[in-house]
């Protein structure tokens, strides 16, 4: 197991060298000199000339790239044109609050996708199937943004139960904090239980009729135990790859929900930032969200582990 | 583990509930269409960081709500006989939020700053100002390389914010993170994207007009979001609502709206010069360019994409300015005298343009309605959506023939034409260029009374606006809608928040 983890992170170098180089390279690509972005109403030729020269926006694209990486390796991620703060910085403040988010999100969509997932399997083809079935693909097929000024309206301006917008942190409020971010979350994760529920339950529909459910009936043992600890066990397998996966979208920022929730995550981070050209910090965070994104595989491959003792040799 | 979790959970809740409970403090929360750039009044460069500013940071003159220059943190000024001394009698007793006095040492170090620093967006605003001088405690004398006359306006916005010397050289090109400076709040926290605080400052000159005790500004970029949370409570006064909200607000019962007529414009450029996307009809012929304006019923443009709540114009300043050439009335639609002009300038019909529009919903409304006007006129408006950034590096290239451009406006009209209309103007996209036109143009900036600036335009105006490379389409009424728990609200026509005098119930 510690071989796999260490093969793992020695992969990892290549694929972020390789991330940086695309980063990089396709952002370049777009249309649109940040320069003039930046002075914007501003534009005299001199200002323009000014900016340019401070984040060396006159030198050849390789140069620019070797200066860039060459901070990335001694931790420094650049600074953000339009803000003057370090994208390091910025990240960090981003960071804990796309977390929780994700963290909550996650936790609703297995807390609904799982048990729906096992009970239309084991109720195939009946009426609470088909029930199941009809949330899930209402779940995927749900607009994000469309759901979310919805529940805005009925929950904040209608009931006024829950504030409209914004984000507090739990280490400030708790209430506030889960006030804050109920809402988006439910939005996100009713969006991926409708995918885990869909694979639960054709991975369970797999294992009910494989051989060994066959016999663990034959043994006599109670439906519950097979379903739960025979069944469940071994059809979890792609979910975990599936939720390790839909994870990692979620860390790099639910953008358009972010923005109608107005939460300060990754997602509102990465938007101004593109809008803006503001490149270093596009370039930090893709660069720290494809990290985040290759670490949660190689937790899917520990999961699998731990579900399954047939893996641990 | 599960219990201590549960005591910290309610311990923190009574923490809160008790602390709220002792703060009787009044908290105005804003809405703001986008997140601010830096803070700093000489690297600011964004209309939203300005609204912030007008609460940090006081500037030397103020407008009125009929556009009439006023003192803030001086008193009066004189222009010499030969327009080239601005002399500036200062506040007496007034402090920076660190403690430091305001004076002339102060005002000088801060405009030195604007003109000097590394990255600076106001130089170009204070290019006539040669030296700054202090004449004593209270008295600055800036001296001119030539009369210029928008200078008094430019220092109503962030040429005129004072910063504190001390936190300025301290702080370096980080002041714009922690801004200190004379206005009636002082910065407390900023959280990227979420939200900036700032507090009521005790020692500030007009304390006693000052009743809301905090301030949190938020962005929120979605229009619809903004209102919601408006309409929620959890916000008191939004920024830039959309026309078409504007029945909702009305309808709501507890919300109040202030509407000004914006001191910019949106209009279309033209490319006469600039490279070779410039030589077609409509680049090389006055009367091709004229039949497009022809074509256009700007009031139609105003009812179908706006409800009507817009202000239809032609020239660079609103009809209701008192810039403006009222010998240039809005031309009613004329699609037989386009349809002429046409034919005078011997070109095949349909003349194909290549009509470039910012992605936003509004913009991409109005560019279909011009595209169906022009047509019956004999254009064929080829719309090119183009996302902000792009669209700004295509037009510095010249790589368009029409494009969709607005600009937020300065109190001053030359803020709203030079740099778009002289040789060598940075936003020139166009590139129009005479003689006769800047010549125009710079004698509305040295002349020194209104009578002989505005005679000035008037001269200008005669060949821009038959000739020119804009045609002006409208000005946007600026929305602000507030919760009727806000009294003494004033709406100035740069559409910025002022919350001097203004309580909060």
């Amino acid at each position: 197991m510690f071989t796999l983890i260490g093969r793992r992170l020695v992969q990892l170098v290549p694929t972020l060298f390789l991330v940086s180089v695309l980063i990089f390279s396709l952002q370049h690509l777009l249309p649109g000199d940040p320069a003039l972005v930046m002075a914007g109403e501003e534009a005299t030729p001199e200002v323009v000339e000014q900016i340019r020269k401070r984040y060396n926006l006159d030198k050849p694209l390789p140069v620019q790239y070797v200066h860039w990486i060459g901070g990335v390796l001694q931790g420094d991620l650049g600074e953000s044109m339009r803000l003057r703060l370090p994208v390091g910085q910025l990240i960090l403040q981003k960071l804990p609050v796309t977390l929780q988010l994700a963290f909550m999100a996650m936790a609703i969509a297995l807390l609904i996708g799982i048990p729906a997932g096992v009970i239309s399997a084991v109720k195939r083809g009946t009426a609470t199937d088909h029930a199941v079935n009809v949330f899930a693909l209402a779940g995927i097929s749900t607009p994000n943004f469309w759901l979310g000024i919805m529940l805005i309206l009925l929950f904040a301006v209608k009931l006024g139960w829950l504030p409209a917008s914004g984000y507090v942190s739990p280490f400030v409020d708790v209430q506030r904090s889960l006030a804050t971010t109920i809402l988006p979350a439910i939005v996100l994760g009713t969006a991926i239980a409708g995918v885990i529920m869909r694979h639960m339950r054709s991975a369970m529909l797999q294992a009910l009729d494989s051989d060994y459910v066959r016999t663990a009936r034959a043994k006599g043992l109670h439906e519950r135990t097979v379903v739960w600890k025979h069944a469940v066990r071994n059809a979890i397998t792609p979910v975990i790859t599936l939720g390790a996966l839909e994870f990692g979208t979620l860390l790099s920022g639910a953008v358009l929900t972010e923005q109608i929730f107005s939460i300060p995550g990754f997602g509102k981070l990465i938007v101004d930032a593109v809008f803006n050209r503001d490149y270093a910090v596009v370039q930090g965070v893709v660069l720290i969200t494809a990290a985040t994104y290759i670490l949660m595989n190689l937790l899917a491959d520990l999961g699998y582990i731990l579900a399954n003792p047939r893996l641990r040799t | 583990m599960r219990h201590l979790t549960l005591a910290a959970a309610i311990a923190t809740a009574m923490l809160t509930a008790a602390t709220g409970g002792a703060a009787a403090q009044s908290t105005l929360r804003v809405g703001l269409a986008e997140d601010p750039d830096i803070l700093d009044p000489t690297l600011g460069r964004t209309y939203v960081g300005r609204i912030v500013f007008a609460s940090i940071c006081d500037k030397l003159f103020d407008i009125d709500a009929d556009l009439n220059i006023v003192p803030q943190l001086a008193l009066e000024h004189e222009t010499s006989e030969d327009g080239k001394t601005l002399t500036i009698r200062l506040r007496p007793d007034v402090k920076f939020h660190d403690g430091e006095p305001m004076d002339a040492e102060a005002v000088k170090y801060s405009l030195d700053r604007h003109r000097e620093m590394d990255g600076s967006f106001r130089r170009a605003e204070l290019t006539a100002v040669e030296s700054v001088e202090v004449v004593d405690d209270l008295t600055v004398q800036l001296n001119l390389s030539a009369p210029f006359a928008p200078l008094i306006a430019s220092l109503t916005d962030r040429s005129g914010m004072m910063v504190s010397p001390k936190a300025a050289e301290e702080l370096g090109d980080q002041f714009g993170n922690q801004p200190v400076c004379a206005g009636p709040y002082r910065f407390v926290e900023r959280v990227q994207q979420d939200h900036i605080t700032v507090e009521r400052f005790e020692e500030y000159w007009d304390a006693e007009n000052v009743h809301i005790d905090r301030i949190v500004y938020r962005p929120i970029e979605d229009s619809s979001v903004r209102l919601a949370n408006l309409q929620s409570g959890d916000l008191d006064l939004i920024e830039r609502a959309l026309a078409t909200d504007i029945s909702a607000i009305r309808e709501s019962g507890n919300l109040e709206l202030a509407i000004v007529t914006e001191l910019g414009y949106q209009g279309m450029t033209l490319n006469v010069g600039n490279g070779a996307a410039a030589e077609n009809p409509l680049g090389q012929d006055a009367r091709v360019r004229q039949a497009l304006n022809l074509s256009l019923d700007r009031e139609a443009i105003n009812q179908v994409v706006f409800n009507g709540e817009f202000f239809p114009g032609n020239q660079w300043v609103s009809p209701q300015n008192q810039w403006y050439q009222e010998s240039h009335p809005i031309p009613e639609r004329d699609v037989e005298r386009a349809r002429e002009l046409l034919e005078e300038a011997g070109v095949q019909t349909p003349v194909v343009v290549d009509f470039m529009v910012p992605n936003n919903p509004e913009t991409r409304q109005v560019a279909e309605v011009i595209q169906a006007m022009a047509s019956e006129a004999g254009f064929d408006m080829q719309i090119r959506v183009v996302e902000f950034a792009t669209g700004l590096s295509e037009a510095e290239a010249g790589r368009f023939q029409a494009f969709m451009l607005a600009w937020s406006g300065r109190p001053d009209p030359d803020g709203n034409i030079y740099s778009f209309a002289s040789t060598g103007g940075p936003l020139n996209y166009g590139r129009y260029s005479t003689e006769t036109a800047d010549a125009a143009l710079n004698e509305a900036r040295t002349a020194t009374t209104f009578e002989d600036r505005k005679a000035a335009y008037a001269k200008f105006a005669d060949e821009w606006l038959t000739e020119g490379s804009v045609l002006y389409l409208y000005h946007r009424a600026m929305l602000i809608a507030h919760t009727d728990r806000l009294e003494g609200y004033e709406q100035r026509p740069d559409g910025l928040v002022r919350v001097v005098g203004v309580t909060l119930e």
